[in-house]
């Protein structure tokens, strides 16, 4: 079922550069693909950024993008991963009146029971936060809607990509002039055979 | 290390010194004026040709790119100097053409403010650059020019834009050198060669009975003729190209087997679909070539060579992906593929190409009609360069007809807008090819709607003497679309009937000699005339309004069900 669409996580290091948030946003818009979510942060490495976008496409769809995406200049690897590849959070908050909260006892046990933290106290509202999967937020959310829940937003995916070994080694090899295969490498060429450069 | 004091624009132009630039196509505007500033005091260095619109100066530097094979460099103020740049950025995206475009941009400190000529430069470019940079202290330029220029030659070349604020270019700064830039480390040029994918497109081509080698411009960008013409030749495999591979393999080589895709030759194009191995080299299975893709080569085992990643299995799934520099790839298999004779399978497309002759050909070339043809003038062309001359075409009819019929003994000699398709680019690069090849005769098709988008560049030819020859294929028509109306919607001429202007008065209030001809005995003369004299010339030449161009694979069809007539 290689063509079906999934939820395909897409980890990108880069440059820290002015515009290429666009360049890479681009690369979705011309194929009218909707960005389920997207998360820029520094990665583990000075100097290096790391995005994290989250589509719903089909494994060649996604392949086809990662390439586009690796093209760029200043764009030094691409990853993309299905969820079970990945360790992924997701913040949420959610502002609920203090009223609410401290008349109705079902409130109380609904936070402790999503394990909900409050990061706010104020007379007037109270503000919860929760990590965790879209669907774990989400529930949190529809149960607390009855109580009027006053706003609710929630953050990008960030994720961790379980077999990747960091890319501190990655980059020194990028600053080579003739890198190591890895790098030149994209994934999809296969682990395969022997290498030679002429 | 002892410095010296230069302004940002002087560093803009040592730059070009530094990577070798002698020709800069451009026009001055207030944002761009510390630049031409500057420029007025390297005039002994820098060549600088003043054309009539940026579109123009952009065509230009595609054509002298196309030719020379070195990057064109194009200068254009803010705002609507740096928007008209926009069809030929793309142009040469589409068609990895390399160029370094300069654009003035208005003081840093205006940015997003609507300042006079202000646009956003960077992100309207975006899509249609490989990379692109906005510049706000000049001490940055030595630096980022030096990474330009290595980003539009190196790899899967492209354009790149650089935009530069007027204070950068105004700001004095120390000058310590420029360094050629030869590594970026977040871009890799060229994926390395692995060698078993080596092994298995060689294992593939020797068992092939039926192999059809298909060729695009990578062959050119690589420089990798020869390689390549090696590579075929060992292996006695017939080879067909795609507009714009054409030239990279002489015409008369008894191997090329002719032009792939919607207005192709007939045996490559049926052929697709019967060979038993296809090897793709250096092109992208654009659906001008293509066809209808689910029926497209579906009983072969394909090998895809490209030194862009991200074209092997965009559109046809390779069997073999070699990627790399076909410089460096088309040795490797050429060592591993067997000597062999595979004089049956050229036979085949010999037979094709005769059924072509007589159903297609011959009446284009040796009309009944009274009108001329197309193919006529072109083989009249023929007949007096050898094939020696650079062809430039624009898009339509025309350029289907010289694609299909100019003959070409050396690479680099035949210049198209491929993969954009972008009417009034014959001109502007006819007069940069010539720049770029200054030996060579630069000999323009265009048709009578192409001219009539960028004729202003006639001011360009005028002002520096610059020697075209131009011929305008008149046929009173947009003439592809046209052909479309007739045969797929009956006949409804919607907004095709063009009308043109005196050609010949027109060229001569420009200083250009000039003549029109419409009739048979009078081409030969008209051609001769035309090439023999000395300085530009325009030919205006009446061909049939209604002729199509045939062999035809219609839209939505296999290559295999192409239409002879």
């Amino acid at each position: 079922m290689e063509n079906e669409k999934q939820e395909f996580t897409i980890t990108v290091y880069t440059e820290n550069q002015v515009g290429l948030l666009n360049r890479i946003a681009i690369i979705f818009s011309r194929r009218k693909i909707n960005v389920e979510s997207l998360n820029t942060s520094p990665s583990e490495v000075p100097g290096i950024h790391r995005f994290t976008i989250v589509v719903v496409e089909s494994r060649e769809v996604v392949l086809k993008i990662v390439r586009q995406i690796e093209k760029q200049v200043e764009v030094l690897k691409a990853y993309y991963n299905t969820n079970d590849e990945i360790v992924w959070q997701e913040l949420a908050l959610y502002k609920v009146l203090s009223d609410e909260i401290t008349e109705k006892v079902k409130v109380e046990r609904l936070l402790r029971e999503f394990g909900a933290r409050a990061v706010a106290i104020r007379k007037d509202f109270i503000v919860f936060e929760t990590t965790g999967h879209r669907e774990e937020t989400n529930k949190l959310m529809e149960a607390l809607a009855p109580f009027g829940l006053v706003e609710f937003v929630r953050s990008a995916r960030v994720a961790i990509i379980k077999e990747s070994a960091g890319f501190h080694e990655k980059l020194k090899d990028f600053e080579k002039s003739e890198p190591g295969l890895e790098l030149v490498e994209n994934e999809y060429l296969g682990q395969r055979g022997n290498v030679f450069t002429m | 290390m002892e410095t010296k004091q230069l302004t940002g624009s002087q560093a803009v132009l040592e730059a070009c010194i530094a990577e070798g630039v002698d020709t800069i196509f451009g026009y001055p505007g207030g944002a761009i004026m510390p630049i031409y500033d500057a420029l007025y005091d390297y005039m002994d260095k820098l060549k600088h040709v003043l054309v009539r619109h940026e579109q123009g100066g952009i065509h230009a530097g595609q054509g002298y790119a196309r030719t020379s094979g070195k990057v064109g460099v194009v200068f254009a103020t803010s705002g609507p100097g740096a928007t008209n740049l926009v069809t030929g950025l793309a142009d040469a995206m589409i068609d990895s053409t390399p160029l370094v475009c300069i654009t003035g941009q208005v003081f840093a400190h205006l940015l997003g403010t609507d300042a006079f000529q202000e646009t956003d430069i960077i992100n309207i470019t975006m899509p249609v650059t490989k990379w692109n940079y906005q510049i706000t202290d000049a001490t940055e330029i030595p630096q980022i020019l030096a990474k330009a220029f290595y980003l539009a030659k190196t790899g899967r070349p492209g354009p790149v834009l650089i935009d530069i604020t007027k204070n950068a270019q105004f700001q004095s700064f120390d000058y310590e050198g420029y360094t050629i830039c030869n590594h970026v480390r977040s871009y890799r040029p060229k994926p390395i060669v692995r060698k078993e994918f080596i092994d298995e497109a060689v294992q593939l081509i020797n068992e092939a009975k039926k192999p059809l080698v298909i060729f695009g411009q990578g062959v050119i960008l690589g420089k990798a003729e020869k390689e390549f013409k090696a590579f075929i030749e060992k292996s006695g495999m017939p080879a067909a190209w795609t507009i714009l591979g054409l030239s990279a393999l002489p015409t008369d080589h008894p191997q090329n087997v002719g032009m792939l895709g919607m207005h192709g030759n007939y045996g490559p194009n049926v052929l697709t679909n019967d060979c038993d191995v296809l090897i793709a080299v250096g092109m992208r299975f654009d659906d001008r070539v293509t066809g209808r893709l689910d029926k497209y080569a579906k009983q072969a085992k394909i090998i895809h060579l490209d030194i862009d990643p991200s074209e092997i299995d965009k559109n046809i799934l390779a069997h073999v992906g070699v990627w790399g520099d076909c410089k460096e790839t088309l040795p490797l298999l050429t060592m591993g593929i067997e000597q062999k004779d595979r004089t049956e399978w050229l036979n085949v497309f010999a037979g094709y190409a005769k059924e072509e002759y007589e159903q297609c050909i011959h009446e284009e070339m040796h009309p009944t009609a009274e009108a001329l043809s197309m193919a006529e003038v072109i083989h009249a062309v023929n007949e007096i360069t050898k094939g020696d001359a650079v062809m430039v075409t624009d898009v339509g009819q025309h350029q289907m007809v010289t694609c299909r019929y100019a003959k070409f003994n050396q690479t680099r000699s035949n210049v198209t807008s491929g993969g954009l398709g972008t009417m009034g680019f014959g001109l502007p690069a006819a007069i940069g090819a010539k720049f770029g090849a200054p030996e060579r005769t630069v000999i323009a098709v265009i048709g009578d709607g192409g001219i009539q988008m960028t004729l202003q560049e006639f001011g360009t030819i005028m002002q520096t003497g610059v020697e075209v020859k131009v011929m305008i294929l008149n046929n009173e028509f947009l003439g592809m679309v046209r052909q479309w109306q007739q045969l797929f919607m009956d006949k409804r001429y919607s907004f095709v009937d063009i009308a043109s202007p005196d050609y010949v008065m027109l060229a001569n209030s420009y200083r250009i000699a000039a003549a029109k001809v419409s009739k048979r005995e009078d081409l030969v003369d008209a051609v001769t005339k035309m090439l023999a004299h000395k300085g530009s010339y325009v030919l205006e030449v009446m061909v049939g309004k209604e002729n199509n161009v045939f062999p035809m694979v219609p839209q939505g069809c296999s290559v295999s069900e192409i239409r002879l007539k």
